[in-house]
C-alpha cells in the first residue's frame, strides 16, 4: 500500500469507529437529551474524542519508540501484526462485554471512552498501518540520528491518533446530532447492529495485512 | 446474542407506550401449604383469540416449598443504555425465585406456550457466593442482573444482613454482593433505580423471623418491621443516604420511580401506619445538589368494622387496615395504582403532580370485611395485591394473594387464585372487564404477573421521553 492508502485507511476506520454505537455516540444523544440543551451533545462528543484520542496515544506511541530500532523494523511490525491478530482472535472467542467498563459514572464520558476503546482494541487496529506509514516516512527520510527518528515517529503516531479521532468524532458526532435533531430515538435501536464478530474479524484482517506488509516489505 | 437489538427494547418509556399490545401475561402460582409445586402459568390476553383470558400453558417445578413470589427477565429495554453496551440480548428467560427455599429457576419462554425450565440454582450455591437468602425483586442493570434478597446467612436468614446480588446475564452464574458499603441498612425488600442518573434506591420489609411463619404482632405493634428507604450510588455501590420515615411507618415495600430517567422522583408504598392503620404513600425526590428527601403524599384511612367480621389478628383494632401492599406506575409516569389488599380496594391516583396525587379512580373488589364480587358475580378471594399495567397504560392487571402464611391471617380460610384485569378510561377511571376471569388449578393462590415484552414494572429506560 502506498502512504495516500495508508492515510486513508486511517481515516475510514475512524469513521468505522465513529458510526459503531460501542464507542459512544448513543451517550452524547442521551446527554442532550437528559440536560434538555443541545450544547451538552457537544460537550459530551469532546469528551469522547478526548478519551478516543488519548486511548490511540496510548497504544501508538510505544510502538513509535520500537520503531526507532529500524534493524528490527520487520520483527517489530511482524510482532505487531501478530498482536493485532490475537486481540481479534481474543475477541472473536471472548464475546462478553468486559466487565469494567461497567463501573464507570455515566458523568466520567472521557475515562469511558478511554477504556472503550482499551478494552475493544481500537488503538491496536491502527498500529499496522501506522508502522506502514513509518517504514515509507524513514524510507523517504534516509537515515537519520536515532533520536530525531524517535521524534519523527512521535509526530506521526500523534498525527495517525489526531486524524483519525477526527474522523472517528465526525462520524459518531453526525450520527449522534441526526439522532438527536431529526431521527429520533427509535433510530437508535433500529440502526444499533451488533458489530461484535465484524469487529474482531477488522482487527484479523488489519492485522493480516501488516504481516503482508512487513513479510514483502 | 443478536444481530439486532430485541424489537422488546425501547429507548424510552414512551416508545414502550407505543410499541405492540401484550397478547401473553406470566403469572406465577403457589401452592401454599408447600403440598404441591410452584409453577408459572402462561395467560392468553389478547381478546381476538379464542383462549382469552385462561391458561395456555402451565409449568411445575420439580420440587416444592419454593413459595413463588415475584419474578423478572434476564433482559429488558436497560440493555439498550449506551454505557453498557448489552444491546443484543434477547429477553427470554424468566427469572423466578422461592423466596421460601431459596432455589432460583431460569425458564425459557422463548416460545412462551412451551416455557421450559433452562437452569436451576439450588439454594446452597447461593448461600455459599453470597450468604444472602430468600431472593426476592429482579432487575437488569450494569454488570448483570441484580436480584434482592430478603434474608442475611444462616437458617432463619438473620446471620448478617440481607442485600442484592448480581448474576451474569448470559449464563446466570452468581457472581457475588452488590454492596460495598451498606451504611444503616439491615433489612431489604425492593429496589430500583435511575440508571443515567446512576442512583438506586431500595426499601425494607422485615426480617425471615417476622414474615416466614406469619406476621408477628408484637413485632409490628413494636414497629420493628422496615420504615426506612436507602438511596445508593449505584455503580460505586455505596449506601449515600438513608430516610427514615418513621417508626410508625411500618414496611416500606415498593419502590416506583418514575420510568422517564429526566424526572428525579418517584413512590414507595407504606401498608401500615401503627398509630392510624393508614396507608400511605411517600414521594421520594432527589435535589439538585444530590441529596434526597420524602414526603407522605397519600393517606388511606382504615374503615371501621364489627369485630365478628374481622379475623383475630385485628378484632381489637375494631377497623379494617387498607394495608397498601403493592403500587404501580404507568409508563407515562401518570397514574399510579395502589392495591388496598385489606380493603379490597385498587385505587388510580393521578400523580402528574407527584406531590399532590389526585384519587381519580377506584375499584371495590374482594376486602375483609366487604368481599366485593367480581362483576361476573364470582367470588374474589383476598383483595387486589400484585398489580401489573400494560405497556400502553389501558389495562390493569391484578392477583389477590400476598404470601400464603399472611393470607391466612388476614383472610382465615381458603380464598383460591384470582387474576383480574380493569380498563382504564380515557381521562382516568378504572373499571372491571366483566369478561376476563382467569381460572387457576384447584389449591393453588396467585402471585405476580409479568406480561409479554416487558411491563411498568420490569423495564428501566435510559433516554427520556420527552
Amino acid at each position: 500500500m502506498d502512504t495516500a492508502a495508508l492515510w486513508g485507511a486511517v481515516i475510514g476506520i475512524g469513521v468505522y469507529h465513529g458510526l459503531n454505537p460501542g464507542m459512544g455516540w448513543p451517550l452524547a444523544v442521551s446527554s442532550a437529551l437528559m440536560e434538555r440543551r443541545r450544547s451538552a451533545l457537544f460537550r459530551a462528543l469532546a469528551a469522547l474524542a478526548a478519551g478516543h484520542f488519548a486511548s490511540m496515544v496510548l497504544v501508538l506511541v510505544p510502538f513509535s519508540a520500537l520503531a526507532a530500532l529500524v534493524r528490527w523494523e520487520r520483527e517489530i511490525r511482524l510482532g505487531a501484526a501478530l498482536i493485532v491478530i490475537g486481540m481479534g482472535l481474543f475477541l472473536l472467542i471472548d464475546r462478553r462485554h468486559p466487565r469494567m467498563l461497567s463501573r464507570v459514572p455515566p458523568s466520567r464520558l472521557a475515562l469511558w471512552s478511554f477504556l472503550a476503546a482499551l478494552a475493544h482494541g481500537a488503538g491496536l487496529m491502527l498500529v499496522p498501518l501506522y508502522l506502514g506509514i513509518g517504514r515509507i516516512g524513514a524510507a523517504e527520510g534516509g537515515h537519520g540520528a536515532a533520536a530525531s527518528l524517535l521524534a519523527g515517529n512521535t509526530g506521526v503516531a500523534l498525527l495517525v491518533a489526531g486524524l483519525h479521532t477526527a474522523a472517528m468524532i465526525l462520524a459518531g458526532g453526525a450520527m449522534a446530532t441526526a439522532v438527536y435533531l431529526w431521527l429520533g430515538l427509535r433510530v437508535l435501536s433500529r440502526s444499533w447492529l451488533n458489530l461484535d464478530l465484524v469487529w474482531a474479524l477488522s482487527l484479523i484482517a488489519v492485522g493480516a495485512l501488516g504481516l503482508l506488509g512487513a513479510w514483502h516489505g | 446474542m443478536n444481530l439486532r437489538p430485541d424489537p422488546t427494547f425501547y429507548p424510552s418509556a414512551r416508545l414502550a407506550m407505543e410499541g405492540p399490545v401484550e397478547t401473553l401475561a406470566f403469572a406465577l402460582m403457589l401452592s401454599p401449604d408447600g403440598s404441591r409445586p410452584d409453577g408459572l402459568a402462561v395467560v392468553d390476553v389478547d381478546p381476538a383469540s379464542d383462549s382469552y383470558g385462561q391458561i395456555v400453558h402451565s409449568l411445575f417445578m420439580p420440587n416444592t416449598g419454593d413459595e413463588f413470589h415475584h419474578f423478572g427477565w434476564n433482559a429488558c429495554s436497560s440493555a439498550l443504555s449506551p454505557l453498557t453496551g448489552h444491546a443484543f440480548l434477547e429477553r427470554r428467560y424468566l427469572i423466578i425465585p422461592g423466596i421460601r427455599s431459596s432455589r432460583i429457576y431460569i425458564i425459557d419462554v422463548k416460545d412462551p406456550r412451551k416455557a421450559k425450565i433452562h437452569k436451576i440454582i439450588e439454594p446452597e450455591e447461593l448461600f455459599a457466593r453470597t450468604g444472602y437468602s430468600r431472593p426476592h425483586t429482579i432487575h437488569c442493570g450494569p454488570e448483570g442482573i441484580y436480584v434482592s434478597t430478603l434474608g442475611g446467612g444462616g437458617k432463619d436468614g438473620t446471620d448478617g444482613p440481607p442485600g442484592i446480588f448480581i448474576m451474569d446475564c448470559e449464563t446466570f452464574e452468581i457472581l457475588g454482593r452488590y454492596e460495598m458499603d451498606r451504611g444503616a441498612q439491615d433489612k431489604h425488600y425492593d429496589f430500583w433505580w435511575n440508571l443515567p442518573r446512576d442512583y438506586m434506591v431500595s426499601s425494607e420489609w422485615g426480617l425471615p423471623p417476622q414474615f416466614e411463619n406469619g406476621v408477628v404482632p408484637e413485632d409490628l405493634l413494636s414497629n420493628r418491621y422496615g420504615h426506612a428507604i436507602h438511596f445508593w450510588d449505584l455503580r460505586a455501590r455505596r449506601n449515600i443516604q438513608t430516610i427514615d420515615l418513621g417508626a410508625n411507618h411500618q414496611m416500606a415495600l415498593e419502590i416506583r420511580p418514575a420510568h422517564d430517567p429526566a424526572k428525579q422522583y418517584g413512590f414507595c408504598g407504606v401498608v401500615v401506619d401503627t398509630e392510624t392503620l393508614q396507608g400511605a404513600i411517600f414521594t421520594w425526590w432527589r435535589n439538585d445538589d444530590g441529596t434526597f428527601e420524602a414526603k407522605k403524599t397519600v393517606t388511606i384511612d382504615p374503615v371501621p368494622a364489627d369485630a365478628d367480621d374481622l379475623p383475630d389478628l385485628l378484632k381489637g383494632f375494631g377497623a379494617v387496615p387498607p394495608l397498601v401492599t403493592d403500587i404501580d406506575l404507568s409508563l407515562d409516569d401518570r397514574y399510579l395504582y395502589v392495591a388496598c389488599w385489606g380493603l379490597g380496594e385498587m385505587h388510580q391516583y393521578d400523580v402528574s403532580d407527584p406531590m399532590a396525587p389526585r384519587l381519580t379512580g377506584k375499584v371495590e373488589i374482594g376486602g375483609i370485611v366487604a368481599r366485593t364480587p367480581h362483576p361476573n358475580g364470582k367470588a374474589f378471594g383476598y383483595g387486589p395485591q400484585m398489580v401489573e399495567i400494560s405497556r400502553d397504560g389501558k389495562r390493569v392487571y391484578w392477583t389477590n394473594s400476598l404470601y400464603s402464611t399472611w393470607d391466612d391471617q388476614f383472610y382465615p380460610g381458603e380464598g383460591g387464585a384470582a387474576m383480574v384485569m380493569a380498563r382504564v378510561g380515557d381521562g382516568g377511571g378504572l373499571t372491571l372487564d366483566r369478561d376476563f376471569w382467569v381460572e387457576f388449578p384447584e389449591g393453588y393462590r396467585s402471585h405476580q404477573i409479568r406480561l409479554e415484552g416487558g411491563d411498568c414494572s420490569t423495564d428501566s429506560f435510559c433516554y427520556p421521553s420527552a
